[in-house]
C-alpha cells in the first residue's frame, strides 16, 4: 500500500490532483501506518478509525468537492486541546474524560473547509503542562529517533506523530515553546505564529496572553501552507487581530541577501550542548554564504524569563482551569457535599504537574503575594518585551538554538520539574514577547543520530521573514535528512 | 438613637436589559425554560472566549454619565476567582481595579430638603447562574439561562443616614435609571438588586463603627425594614456593652429579621486579575461625548420644566417625573387635551390609588392618553360628574375599553333632567323634615347632606351642580 503520509502536503497535493486519489485510500493508509508503528510511538490521545473512514466516505462524496481546496484530502492530527465537535477532546487529563465539545475551534472549522482530512487527535502533555509529553493520562509518546527518548512537549504527539510519518501535517499549541520544543526533537519544522495572527478560539487555554496555536510540518513549505489557512482575525477571540492575511507561500522564496540576523549573546551560553552548539554554527554559516548578515546582540532580561513564564503562565492556568470541577462536564467524582465533590474530582482528575502549576498559580495571585509575584512578573515581562523592540532596532531576524539539548531519556527530568522547565529556556521569551518564531532541523547529534532545531524570532506580524529565511536555509542545508528507522 | 449616628452605604446589581448577554450571543431574556438560553461561551466550556457586547458597553456609559460619574480612560476587565456551581467558569468576569467610572451622585429629597448622596464607582461585570434547591431532591439544579446576563454594580459612598434615605436613594436610583431605558428595575424579578452595609457610631465619635453588610432583601421596602432591624440590633448590642462584629447578614423577610451568614474571617480571597481573553482598549473619548449629548432629560430637569410649562405645584411635577412612563403619558395627554392640572389630579390621584391597590406598575398598564381625555371631556361636557368618572376610570384600566363606550353600554349618563331631578328632590325634603328645617334656620351645611341623598338615590348619576340647585330653590320657594 502506498504511504501517503511519507509525502509533504505539497507533494501529496500534487499526487491527488494527477492520479485522482480518493480520501477513502488516503484513510486506509493513514490506518495501516497507524497499525504499524503507533504501538512504538503512541502518538496519538484519540484515534477512531470508523470516524476517519466516515469523513473521508463524505469527502468522496461530496459532489462539490474540495477540488480546489488548499488542503484538500491532506491529513492533519489535532493536538487534544483543540475542540473538534462531538469528537474526544481531553486534554490528556482524566478529568476531561469522555469531554465531546459542543462546537468546532476556528483553526478547526478552517480546516474542515479546506477539505483537510481531520486524522485524530495527539497525544501531549496534560493541559500541555510539560517539556516531554511524559504528563499525558495516556502515557509518554516515544520519540520516533529514539524509543526511548521523549519527543519533547508539550506538543509531543504532534511532533512525533509528523516525524514518524503517522500523519502528514499536525496542528500544536504553543505556551513557553511547546511547538517549537518538539518540532526540533522529532526533526520536523513547528512554527508559532506571532499572538494574535491565529484564533485562540476553542483551544483549550493554559496561559490565555501567551498561548498560540501553529502548524508543525515536515518541511517549511508545508509550515507555510498551513499557516495561510489557520490564519486570521476571528469575532469570537478578542485578542486576535484584525490584520490581513498575506499568502504565505509567496514567501517561500531562497533570497537571504543582506538580511541582518541577530544573534544573542544570553543564549550561547555554557552548558550548551556541543552537538547543538556545533549544528548551529553550521546553519549559521550556510546562511552567511547565502549573504546574511551576522551581529550580535544583547537581549539582557533572558534570564529572567522562565520565572516570569512559570508566574504569569500557572496564575492564568489557575484560573483557567478552576472550571474543571466535576459540574458541567468531565469526570465528577460524587461525594455528600459540595466541597468534597470539588476536591474529589480535581484530586483524582489532575495529574501531579498540573496540580503543581495550579497550586503555583493560585499561590502568586492571593493577596499578599500578588504584588510580589504576578504583578513584578508582568513588569519584567514587560523589560523582556522591549529587549526584543531594541534589538529589532538592529537587525530583522533572530537566530538561536530551539532547545539546550537534543531529546532526552523518558523518565529522566519528570522528578526534577526545574531542571525540565530550563528545557524551554530558549523558547520562553517569544511567547512573552508574543513574536513569531519557527524551528526547524539544522541536524543530528553525533552519537544517537538525534535532531536538533534551529529558532527564528522575528517581529511581530513578520512571519514572511521567518519562512524566506527558514527555507532558503532549508534548501541549503549542507546535511541529509534521515527518517526514522521504524 | 439620637445619640448615635447612622451610616450606610449600598451596593446595587443592575441587569441591563441588552438584547444579547454581556460576552455571547445568547438571548438576555427573562422567564425562558431552564438552560435554553445558553451557549459554550456563557456555560464556560473549554476553549470557548468572551467577547464584550458593544450594546452592554455603550448602555453602561450611559448609566455612568446619567449618575455624573467619570468614564474612565480605558476599559479593563478583571476576572474574580471564587468556586460556586452557579459560575460555570469559576470565576466571574467583572472590573476591579479600574472600574467602568468613578464619582458621580444621586440627589434625593428628604425632609424636603434636597440631600446629595455620592456614588464611588461603577463597574461592570457578568451575572451567575441559578441554583434552584428542591427540598424533596438530595441535590440541587442548576439553571444557567441568567450566566453572563450584563450587570452594572453601583456602589454608593456612605453618604446615606438612616433607612429611610436609603428608601429614597433607591427609588431616586430607579426614576433616573427609567429615563434611561436601560433597565426593568425590577427587584422582585432580580433585575436590580441591593446589598447593604450599615454601621452605628457615638455622636461624637469621628470615626465610622464596625460595618455589617446585608444581603438578601428583595424589595425596596426590605431594603429599609432590614435596615431598620440592623440599626435596632446594634444599637442594642452597644448598649448592652457588647462588639459589633464585622460580618455579613442575610435578611429573613418571613421573620423579619437578620441571621449571621459569615464573619470576615470567611471571605473569600478572590485572586483578581487581569482577564487575558478581554485585551484592554481606549474608551474614545468621542463615543462617550456622543452619549452624553444623546442623553435624556432627567427628572430633575423635567420636573422644573413641568412646574414652568404646565403651572403644576413641586409636589406633583415631581410625583409625575418620578416613572419615566408616566411623566410621558402626562405629556401625551396634555397635547389632546390642554387641561394638565387636572389630568395630573387624575393620574396623582385615582390612578395612583389603583396602582397601590393592585401593587402594579404604570408601565404595566395598558390605558392609552385618548382613554384619559376622552373621560375627562365627559365630565367637562357634564355628561358623567367626578363620582361616575372614577369608576369609569377603573373599568377602563381593567378591561381596556373607552369611557364613551363604558356610559353607552351600561347606560349610565348623568341625569341633567330638571324635572326628574325636581321629583327625587321633593322625595329628599319629604324624607328628612330636620334636615330641611336645620337648613332653613340657618345650618349652610346641611344641603350637602340633602344633595348627597338625592346622589344616592340615583346611584350618583345626578349632576350634583343641578341637584344643589334644585334643591336650595325649592326650599327657598317653599319658605316663601
Amino acid at each position: 500500500m502506498q504511504e501517503y503520509c511519507k509525502l509533504s502536503a505539497n507533494q501529496l497535493k500534487e499526487d491527488i490532483a494527477s492520479k485522482n486519489i480518493k480520501a477513502a485510500d488516503i484513510a486506509s493508509s493513514l490506518i495501516s501506518r497507524y497499525d504499524k508503528v503507533e504501538p512504538k510511538i503512541n502518538g496519538f490521545a484519540h484515534f477512531d478509525k470508523e470516524i476517519l473512514l466516515g469523513r473521508a466516505d463524505t469527502i468522496d462524496k461530496d459532489p462539490k468537492g474540495p477540488k480546489n481546496s488548499p488542503l484538500n484530502k491532506v491529513p492533519v492530527v489535532i493536538k487534544d486541546n483543540i475542540c473538534v465537535e462531538n469528537e474526544l477532546t481531553t486534554c490528556a487529563s482524566k478529568i476531561l474524560d469522555g469531554f465531546r465539545p459542543p462546537y468546532d475551534a476556528t483553526v478547526v472549522a478552517k480546516l474542515k473547509s479546506s477539505g483537510a482530512l481531520l486524522a485524530g487527535k495527539a497525544n501531549m502533555d496534560e493541559f500541555a503542562f510539560g517539556s516531554s509529553c511524559e504528563t499525558s493520562c495516556y502515557g509518554p509518546t516515544k520519540n520516533p529517533y529514539d524509543l526511548n527518548r521523549i519527543p519533547g512537549g508539550s506538543s509531543g504527539g504532534s511532533a512525533a506523530l509528523v516525524a514518524a510519518d503517522e500523519t502528514v501535517l499536525a496542528l500544536g499549541s504553543d505556551t513557553g515553546g511547546s511547538i517549537r520544543q518538539p518540532a526540533a526533537l522529532c526533526g520536523v519544522v513547528g512554527m508559532k505564529p506571532t499572538y494574535g495572527r491565529v484564533s485562540r478560539y476553542g483551544l483549550i487555554a493554559f496561559g490565555s496572553s501567551l498561548d498560540q496555536i501553529g502548524p508543525i510540518t515536515k518541511d517549511v513549505t508545508d509550515s507555510a501552507i498551513l499557516l495561510s489557512v489557520i490564519s486570521g482575525y476571528d469575532p469570537m477571540d478578542s485578542t486576535s487581530v484584525d490584520i490581513s492575511v498575506p499568502d504565505y507561500t509567496k514567501s517561500l522564496a531562497e533570497d537571504v541577501k543582506g538580511l541582518k540576523i541577530g544573534l544573542p549573546r544570553e543564549y550561547f551560553i555554557e552548558g550548551l550542548d556541543k552537538d547543538v552548539k556545533e549544528r548551529v554554527s553550521a546553519a549559521i554559516s550556510v546562511l552567511k554564504e547565502l549573504g546574511a548578515e551576522f551581529i550580535e546582540i544583547s537581549l539582557p532580561h533572558t534570564e529572567y524569563a522562565v520565572s516570569v513564564y512559570y508566574i504569569v503562565g500557572c496564575s492564568e492556568a489557575s484560573s483557567n482551569l478552576a472550571r474543571f470541577d466535576g459540574v458541567q462536564y468531565g469526570s465528577r467524582e460524587n461525594r455528600d457535599s459540595l466541597m468534597d465533590m470539588y476536591k474529589a474530582t480535581r484530586k483524582r482528575g489532575f495529574g501531579p504537574e498540573a496540580r503543581r502549576r495550579i497550586i503555583l498559580g493560585t499561590y502568586s495571585l492571593s493577596s499578599g503575594y500578588y504584588d510580589a509575584y504576578y504583578l513584578k512578573a508582568q513588569k519584567v515581562r514587560m523589560l523582556i518585551k522591549n529587549d526584543f523592540d531594541e534589538a529589532f532596532k538592529r537587525c530583522g531576524l533572530i537566530l538561536t538554538p530551539t532547545s539546550p539539548t537534543p531529546a532526552f531519556k523518558i523518565g529522566e527530568k519528570i522528578k526534577d520539574p526545574l531542571s525540565m522547565y530550563l528545557s524551554d529556556i530558549f523558547t520562553i521569551p517569544a511567547n512573552l514577547a508574543g513574536i513569531p518564531a519557527i524551528s526547524i532541523p539544522c541536524g543530528y547529534s553525533k552519537e544517537g543520530g538525534l535532531p536538533i532545531g534551529l529558532q527564528l524570532m522575528a517581529k511581530h506580524f513578520d512571519e514572511e521573514t521567518l519562512i524566506r529565511t527558514a527555507y532558503t536555509y532549508e534548501q541549503n542545508a549542507n546535511w541529509k535528512k534521515v527518517r526514522p528507522n521504524l | 438613637m439620637s445619640e448615635y449616628l447612622t451610616t450606610i452605604g449600598l451596593e446595587i446589581h443592575l441587569q441591563l436589559a441588552t438584547k444579547t448577554k454581556a460576552f455571547c450571543g445568547c438571548q438576555n431574556k427573562f422567564g425562558q425554560s431552564p438552560n435554553t438560553a445558553v451557549c459554550p461561551v456563557c456555560l464556560g466550556f473549554p476553549g470557548s472566549l468572551p467577547v464584550l457586547n458593544k450594546e452592554y458597553f455603550l448602555c453602561a456609559i450611559k448609566v455612568a454619565l446619567a449618575l455624573d460619574s467619570e468614564v474612565a480612560e480605558k476599559m479593563k476587565f478583571d476576572r474574580k476567582n471564587y468556586f460556586y456551581p452557579d459560575l460555570p467558569k469559576n470565576y466571574q468576569i467583572s472590573q476591579y481595579d479600574m472600574p467602568l467610572s468613578k464619582g458621580g451622585f444621586i440627589e434625593i429629597t428628604i425632609d424636603n430638603a434636597v440631600k446629595k448622596i455620592g456614588i464611588t464607582r461603577v463597574h461592570m461585570e457578568e451575572d451567575a447562574g441559578k441554583l434552584i434547591h428542591d427540598e424533596k431532591e438530595p441535590f440541587s439544579y442548576v439553571d444557567y439561562n441568567r450566566t453572563g446576563t450584563p450587570l452594572l454594580e453601583i456602589v454608593s459612598e456612605p453618604d446615606i443616614a438612616s433607612p429611610d434615605e436609603a428608601y429614597s436613594y433607591l427609588v431616586c436610583l430607579k426614576s433616573v435609571l427609567s429615563y434611561l431605558d436601560v433597565s426593568d428595575c425590577n427587584m422582585e424579578e432580580g433585575s436590580l438588586r441591593c446589598d447593604a452595609n450599615i454601621s452605628i457610631r457615638p455622636k461624637q465619635q469621628k470615626e465610622l463603627g464596625t460595618k455589617v453588610e446585608l444581603k438578601n432583601m428583595n424589595s425596596f421596602k426590605g431594603v429599609k425594614r432590614a435596615l431598620e432591624y440592623e440599626q435596632k440590633r446594634q444599637l442594642e448590642t452597644i448598649l448592652a456593652g457588647e462588639k459589633i462584629v464585622q460580618e455579613t447578614r442575610l435578611w429573613n423577610e418571613d421573620k423579619k429579621r437578620t441571621e449571621p451568614m459569615r464573619t470576615k474571617e470567611e471571605a473569600h480571597d478572590y485572586r483578581y486579575f487581569p482577564d487575558p481573553d478581554l485585551a484592554d482598549f481606549t474608551i474614545s473619548r468621542d463615543i462617550v461625548d456622543k452619549i452624553r449629548e444623546s442623553l435624556p432629560e432627567t427628572p430633575q430637569v423635567k420636573c422644573n420644566r413641568f412646574k414652568d410649562e404646565y403651572n403644576l405645584s413641586e409636589y406633583d411635577a415631581s410625583v409625575l417625573v418620578m416613572d419615566k412612563p408616566l411623566s410621558d403619558f402626562f405629556e401625551a395627554c396634555v397635547k389632546l387635551y390642554a387641561k394638565p392640572k387636572y389630568i395630573a389630579n387624575w393620574l396623582i390621584g385615582e390612578l395612583q390609588s389603583y396602582l397601590n391597590e393592585h401593587n402594579s406598575e404604570f408601565k404595566l398598564l395598558s390605558i392609552t392618553p385618548r382613554h384619559l381625555t376622552e373621560m375627562i371631556e365627559l365630565i367637562d361636557k357634564g355628561v358623567i360628574n367626578n363620582k361616575l368618572a372614577k369608576d369609569i376610570l377603573k373599568e377602563i384600566l381593567s378591561t381596556g375599553k373607552t369611557a364613551g363606550n363604558i356610559v353607552k353600554e351600561k347606560g349610565i349618563s348623568q341625569i341633567t333632567d330638571k324635572s326628574a331631578i325636581q321629583q327625587l328632590a321633593y322625595e329628599v325634603l319629604k324624607e328628612n323634615p330636620k334636615v330641611r328645617d336645620d337648613y332653613v334656620s340657618g345650618k349652610k351645611n346641611a344641603l350637602g347632606f340633602l344633595v348627597g341623598q338625592l346622589m344616592k338615590k340615583t346611584q350618583g348619576k345626578a349632576n350634583p351642580a343641578i341637584a344643589n340647585q334644585v334643591l336650595k330653590h325649592i326650599i327657598e320657594k317653599d319658605k316663601t
